[in-house]
């Protein structure tokens, strides 16, 4: 198991070396920082000067390395737009991303899965169908537009729910805030938490339905009823648990999108996250910003997948013993 | 003679198999039917739109916001109302659906042609450029590909002068949303590839002493363009939606070429005030256009996969 986590980690270095080289091959071949910093007024003496302080004149992949090394330790520079350090603004809008995020992914998987099994083993009836056509509707509908017809629905003309930002926040610690304890920023958190969470759930309840529908005609469930289980124990404790294994991996796919989605999400609801913070920064060509949110970006896709591999062993015990089996043939 | 013998191809196609199954289902049909309806409303814009939305002499500021002609106040001048400057809504979308179509289907085509080569070449080279090619696709799956255009758009926009960027914005958004979308199209190139390569014929080939350049060209490449042309249909969809996504985020096409996805980004700006039908309406057929090339999409691939036969 050790070594399994390992191996794994072993791939991810070069993949994060490769996002970091982008990354820093953004922040070196587009715009010129010394002519930022230097303004108008300045002689070729102070610009010598100021390219050797920012070791600009060293070889590429020594400065390559610095810039690595300085990301490592969580200094990604000063955002030009902003003129703050980059880490600070990140730091400061990442609990408003995550609160969304993972209340979007809870939130699908609660009405997903259930939906799903619902449907399932239900197909043929008229609540099955419905979720059917709504899923059909919640897999067609951009993220954009989920955002503004519910905005239209329960701000515009219901009047129910806030529509931009995240209401009244708690302070906790020396920079996490959160929106769950006031009612205001549990109400504002409803509007994007459901356009953010309605693609996956969607696709959540109709992948389970599809292996559902599956595993019911094998024939260890058929075995099952033989041996007189109940209903209830062959549909969740043998069924259901083997369709875990897709549904892991699609769910643990699909947090990376809800991260990528909390991008529009944000901008509909101007949700103060990262991911309204990258898209001002796109309009205006803010390249640390943009390299520091493609750098850390890389890592959370890495450790999502790194998650998703270790849940599968958890899950499917064939792999355990496939792995042990190849580990003893070598 | 032409006229003869283009008659006879029609007549072959519509008694095909993949005709039969089209008209067999009944999604495919009416997908395909709105599907066409939206093209050619598309292509037919300048002709057939009611009014010219980019013609400034025409627009009156008086017509502003007016609904659509089911509510109050509204005219058959205006049948889906008009937006903040007076402009029709249903000519509006149609040149939008216009501008959104080609960005989608240029985009695709431009990641089909990089995939494709590429995915032949890794294929049929084999060794140390299929595994640089396919560790740069496996590297770029990580992410979605709405980020990566996103950040191909941003740097650009940080390389060209505005003026100039504001000029070539579709062009840079072709090139990225075609840059995020090539590797699925390099995959399957590279399966299929792998397949044909040890087949006879290219064998045959490399005997009669072609070039390497010339037997993937004329002879793999038209027994790997089947799969290939499935995930153009499917890929499309998305592509659009692409588009859609940048232009609403405000880093796609500015309001002088407005794409629908402009359009519903100026309309949601009028949401609090009442006047749903700016964004409403082009989003009804943003996401009409999707869904029908979805589902033709799956069609398709049902359709031309012989073991679902």
């Amino acid at each position: 198991m050790p070594a399994f986590i390992l191996s794994r980690l072993l791939q991810a270095v070069p993949v994060l070396l490769v996002v970091g080289f982008i990354a820093y091959a953004m922040f070196a071949f587009v715009g010129d920082p010394v002519q930022i910093m230097l303004g108008q007024d300045y002689t070729e003496v102070q610009r010598q000067a100021l390219i050797h302080d920012l070791g600009l004149d060293q070889p590429f992949f020594v400065q390559y390395a610095k810039f690595m090394w300085r990301a490592v330790h969580g200094d990604f520079g000063i955002s030009y737009r902003l003129a703050r350090p980059v880490s600070g603004l990140i730091a400061e809008r990442l609990p408003a991303t995550l609160e969304l995020s993972v209340t979007a992914t809870v939130l699908s998987l609660a009405v997903g899965l259930p939906m799903g099994v619902y449907t399932g083993v239900y197909r043929r009836s008229w609540l099955a169908r419905g979720f059917m056509v709504f899923s059909l509707a919640g897999i067609s509908l951009p993220t954009f537009l989920t955002g503004i017809l519910l905005i239209l629905c329960f701000s515009v003309w219901l009047g129910w729910l806030p529509s931009f930002g995240r209401g009244d926040v708690e302070h906790i610690g020396a920079w996490w805030t959160t929106g769950f304890l006031t009612l205001s920023g549990i109400k504002a958190l409803v509007l994007p938490a459901i356009t953010l969470g309605l693609f996956q759930m969607t696709l959540i309840m109709r992948l389970v339905r599809a292996e559902m529908l599956e595993v019911l005609r094998t024939d260890y469930i058929k075995f099952a009823r033989a041996r007189g289980l109940t209903d209830r124990s062959i549909k969740f404790g043998h069924a259901l648990r083997n369709t875990m294994v897709p549904v892991i991996t699609i769910v643990g796919l699909q947090l990376g999108m809800i991260i990528a989605f909390s991008l529009v999400t944000e901008t509909v609801f101007q949700w103060p996250g990262m991911g309204l913070l990258f898209i001002q920064s796109v309009g205006v060509a803010d390249i640390p910003v943009m390299s520091a949110y493609l750098l850390l970006i890389a890592v959370v896709f890495v450790v999502i997948n790194l998650v998703v591999d270790l849940l599968y062993y958890a899950v499917d015990p064939r792999l355990r013993i496939e792995r042990s089996n190849a580990q003893a043939g070598r | 003679m032409s006229g003869a013998r283009s008659a006879g191809r029609l007549a072959r196609a519509l008694d095909s198999d993949l005709f039969y199954s089209f008209r067999r289902s009944p999604v495919a049909v009416l997908s395909g039917a709105v599907a066409l309806l939206l093209v050619l409303g598309a292509v037919l814009a300048p002709m057939i739109a009611p009014h010219d939305p980019f013609d400034l002499a025409s627009l009156n500021l008086m017509d502003s916001l007016l609904p659509p002609v089911f509510l109050d106040g509204g005219e058959w001048t205006f049948p889906l109302g008009t937006d903040n400057q007076g402009r029709d809504m249903l000519s509006g979308i149609m040149y939008g659906a216009r501008i959104s179509l080609t960005v989608g289907v240029s985009a695709v085509a431009f990641a089909v042609i990089v995939g494709t080569v590429l995915g032949l070449l890794a294929g049929y080279a084999g060794g140390a450029i299929d595994a640089l090619l396919m560790r740069i696709a496996d590297v770029q799956l990580t992410f979605p590909a709405i980020l990566i255009a996103l950040l191909v758009d941003g740097v650009i926009r940080a390389v060209v002068p505005k003026d100039v960027h504001e000029q070539i914005e579709v062009y840079v958004l072709i090139f990225a949303i075609g840059i995020s979308r090539w590797p699925q199209f390099a995959r399957t190139a590279r399966g299929s590839t792998l397949v044909e390569r040890n087949k006879d014929y290219v064998m045959a080939a490399r005997v009669i002493g072609l070039s390497s350049f010339r037997i993937m060209l004329s002879h793999i490449l038209p027994n790997v363009i089947g799969p290939v042309l499935v995930i153009f249909t499917l890929t499309l969809g998305l592509a659009i939606l692409d588009e859609a996504t940048l232009s609403f985020l405000g880093v796609g096409l500015p309001p002088t070429q407005p794409s629908l996805g402009t359009l519903i980004r100026i309309g949601n700006d009028f949401l609090f005030s009442g006047e749903w039908w700016v964004t409403i309406f082009p989003g009804m057929a943003l996401v009409a256009m999707v869904l029908s090339i979805n589902l033709l999409g799956d069609w398709l691939r049902d359709a031309l996969n012989p073991r679902l036969r």
